[in-house]
């Protein structure tokens, strides 16, 4: 299973996360975010912008209830709430927008 | 959620990358976070390597996961118990273990050390004032 950018193929699971981390590009996140019927905003970049630094930083992508404290932190309560990342990410905040941001599937998702 | 909120500790006795251990501890400790009990983690023998400043894993082939325990604060899990003597017995002192904070929420978010330096006596008071201690 895979996706197509720009002519490229880039491999992906059974669930949709890509198994080469270091593939993913901003054209693959509108793929993916296509293919998850998300229409990516200012608010959802910023979403997936923050999960690739937080990877970047500690090597795993941040649980739920620290993703959505930590943007409470640094966007502020109207956007660091859990309605609100729901209805950016209906399928799940961390699960669905680490997708998008080709990282792996947070832990302590099952 | 239960009302009764238990006493974790999580006991790291191995080296980093030589077994799986370390690295499902602290997996094990992240995926037991969202359960609001109180975790602490020690670290004894050569478990200590595990904190070590300046990881490199590029010739091995595996993921360097060191900068992860900087993570646990975010996680509610500020208590990291380091064994003097294990650290001793192999020529290090903290300051060669990373630099380990969290943000106390109840003290205007300011950062404080998760490393917690203790005796080979005091560890074991640690473990007996523990409801469960799992050992990795």
């Amino acid at each position: 299973m895979a996706y197509e950018v720009n002519g490229a193929t880039i491999e992906h699971d059974e669930e949709g996360y890509i198994t080469t981390l270091s593939e993913w590009s901003k054209e693959l996140a509108d793929i993916i975010a296509a293919a998850e019927s998300v229409d990516m905003g200012e608010e959802h970049w910023a979403v997936v912008n923050f999960l690739r630094d937080y990877y970047e930083e500690y090597q795993i992508a941040p649980a739920v209830r620290v993703l959505i404290k930590s943007i409470k932190k640094s966007m502020g309560p109207e956007v660091g709430n859990n309605k609100y990342m729901y209805e950016l990410f209906p399928y799940g905040p961390a699960k669905q927008a680490c997708k998008i941001a080709g990282l792996p599937k947070p832990t302590g998702c099952v | 959620m239960s009302e009764t909120i238990k006493k974790f500790l999580y006991v790291n006795r191995k080296a980093p990358y030589g077994t799986i251990y370390a690295q499902e501890s602290l997996e094990v400790v992240l995926i037991g976070a969202a359960f609001d009990q109180d975790v602490s983690l020690a670290f004894l023998d050569d478990g200590v390597f595990q904190l070590t400043k300046g990881q490199n894993t590029k010739e091995i082939g595996l993921k360097n996961f060191s900068a992860t325990y900087r993570a646990l604060g975010d996680y509610e899990v500020t208590k990291l118990y380091v064994e003097k003597e294990s650290l001793e017995e192999r020529g290090l002192t903290l300051d060669d273990l990373q630099n380990i904070e969290y943000e106390d929420e109840d003290d205007d978010y300011a950062e404080k050390p998760s490393i917690r330096l203790v005796t080979r006596a005091e560890m074991a008071d640690v473990m007996a004032d523990q409801d469960v201690v799992l050992s990795f």
